[in-house]
């Protein structure tokens, strides 16, 4: 099952072109990596999905991502349901300066759940799909901020799954944990895409080659190969993938 | 010259400029208070003003500070942290918003008296409402306007914009973002411009004489005149009815705006753990 398919996709800054022509299939229940020196327009691309990019002045998309089959582009419906469905974890971890709990909940809260009870379970079940229970239950009215790097980027991924997320967009998630909170997140991420699909941008390639099913490959705004992990990484069939993988440039 | 001896010369001249700074401050604060305290009794504070402030107490001066302070915020932090969030979450930065800010800077630059004046003519007499709390009032939250919406920029334009994102990543609207996290975020320094223009209109005196009048009874309704504690004061320093009244009421005075002051850190430090 494809879970998010782009056709022609193309975005704009002003006059600068960003994306060009992307053409993706994105498999539910999988992890799917974008690898690609800075500036190629991963973010870019992640931000598409959630069409967070409306948020920027100037910026411009054209052409068509669909999720679940249904055109997100343009008025595919509520934006706002959008992106509930479609959540995204950011580089470095933040959390609000609240307490665990108020981390939480703040999804459901926002729209309009009140009930203490209610949230509690919706807290229980969240934190626990990334492991966070146990080690928490007994101060989720501490502040979020006394956590560290990695439970803090655990809790905002906790902080989608509390409002029924099915995508997860992370942008370079643990570009600022050490390599041992790096493992335990990437080992979150394995056991997540069971129930979530997951899209994934790095600049470790290690990372996407350990963890990922498929993996995109981007170049100055075009996605050179898109492919499963191992193909891709065992005998990409551009010279210009092959090139970065050897780490000849980027 | 070695930049250690340079060194040393920088931080006993700063160091100087500090101590200079704190005990003028300190010695106003102490005569005024050691001047006026002595006659400020329970009885000072709560009987009607008697031969025009030659003796009795202040008690209507004090109401009518209250109702001024009270009102004028009701007013002006609505009015201006609307302002502010209009300005920071509503609109790109244009033509407008640059005109708006500027008009706000040039607001905060006018003396009060030019307030007073527009006051005069606008609310007391152009609105009807003659001498009164509401026109002081009035009169007194355009003067804070320019403050509270400063400050209030300030402060919402410090909340990192990844919190914002985050409440739109989750599906929220931009006026949850501001409800549920950037205002919440912002609020300490939110209050700091508050408490900061309210102690303004607490020591307001020129534009309070053209608008509220001052009168010496106690203000029963909103469109009474009332004369505050600041105004008080000027009038009875100023045609020498007794000084000692006069000193009283700037005690009385310089002590409300230290629990004001004091009162509001306390409840921000309080509400800052919260959110930090
Ligand atoms: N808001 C913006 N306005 C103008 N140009 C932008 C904007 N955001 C990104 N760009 C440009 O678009 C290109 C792609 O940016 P993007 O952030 O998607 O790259 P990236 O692959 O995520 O890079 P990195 O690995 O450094 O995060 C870059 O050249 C960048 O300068
Ligand atoms: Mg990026």
């Amino acid at each position: 099952m494809m879970k998010i398919t782009s056709r022609n996709l193309n975005v704009f800054y002003e006059d600068f072109h960003a994306l060009i022509n992307v053409n993706l299939d994105i498999r539910e229940h999988a992890i799917t990596a974008f690898i690609g020196s800075s500036g190629c327009g991963k973010t870019t691309l992640l931000r598409c999905f959630n069409r967070m990019n409306d948020l920027i002045d100037g910026a411009k998309v054209h052409g068509e991502v669909r999720l679940d089959g249904k055109n997100i582009y343009p008025d595919g419906g509520d934006l706002l349901a959008l992106r509930r469905k479609v959540g995204m974890v950011f580089q470095r971890p933040n959390p609000f300066p609240l307490s665990i709990f108020d981390n939480c909940i703040y999804g459901p809260r926002v729209h309009g759940t009140k009930e203490r009870k209610k949230l509690e379970v919706i807290s229980e079940h969240a934190l626990s799909a990334v492991l966070l229970w146990e080690e928490l239950k007994d101060r989720l009215d501490r502040p979020a901020l006394e956590l560290t790097g990695e439970q803090q980027q655990r809790l905002c991924i906790a902080r989608l799954l509390a409002v029924n997320a099915e995508v997860l967009l992370m942008d370079e998630p643990c570009s600022t944990l050490d390599p041992i909170a790096t493992q335990k997140i990437e080992e979150l991420l394995v056991k997540l895409k069971k129930d979530y699909t997951i899209v994934i941008v790095t600049h470790n390639m290690q990372q996407a080659a350990r963890i990922s099913d498929s993996t995109g490959f981007f170049l100055m705004g075009e996605m050179v190969e898109f492919g499963t992990t191992k193909k891709l990484f065992r005998s990409p069939k551009h010279k210009r993938t092959q090139d970065y993988l050897e780490g000849r440039f980027g | 010259m070695n930049p250690k001896f340079i060194q040393k010369i920088a931080s006993v001249a700063l160091g100087t400029a500090m101590l200079v700074t704190l005990s003028v401050l300190i010695f106003i604060i102490f005569y005024i208070l050691y001047q006026g305290l002595p006659i400020v009794s329970m009885e000072f504070l709560t009987t009607p003003i008697r031969d025009m402030g030659k003796s009795g107490g202040i008690f209507p001066t004090i109401i009518s500070t209250f109702y001024l302070a009270f009102l004028s915020i009701c007013i002006a932090a609505p009015l201006g942290i609307g302002t502010a969030v209009f300005l920071t979450e509503y609109t790109r930065e244009n033509t407008v918003t640059r005109v708006i800010r500027f008009t706000t800077d040039c607001l905060a630059g006018i003396p009060s008296i030019i307030f007073g004046l527009f006051g005069f003519v606008f609310f007391v007499i152009y609105l009807g409402f003659g001498w009164s709390i509401l026109a002081g009032s009035l009169t007194l939250a355009t003067m804070m306007l320019p403050t509270i919406i400063r400050t209030s920029e300030e402060a919402i334009r410090a909340v990192p914009e990844g919190f914002r994102e985050v409440t739109y990543g989750l599906g929220g609207s931009k006026w949850q973002s501001v409800t549920e996290i950037v205002l919440p975020k912002a609020f300490p320094g939110i209050l700091t411009g508050i408490i900061l223009s309210m102690g303004r209109a607490v020591s307001e005196t020129a534009a309070l004489i053209f608008t509220a009048g001052m009168s010496l009874h106690t203000p029963v309704s909103v469109l009474s005149s009332g004369r505050s504690m600041a105004v008080h004061f000027y009038t009875i320093a100023r045609e020498g009815i007794s000084l000692q009244m006069a000193f009283g009421t700037a005690a009385v005075l310089i002590v409300t705006i230290s629990i004001i002051n004091i009162s509001s850190y306390l409840l921000m430090h309080k509400y800052m753990r919260k959110y930090a």
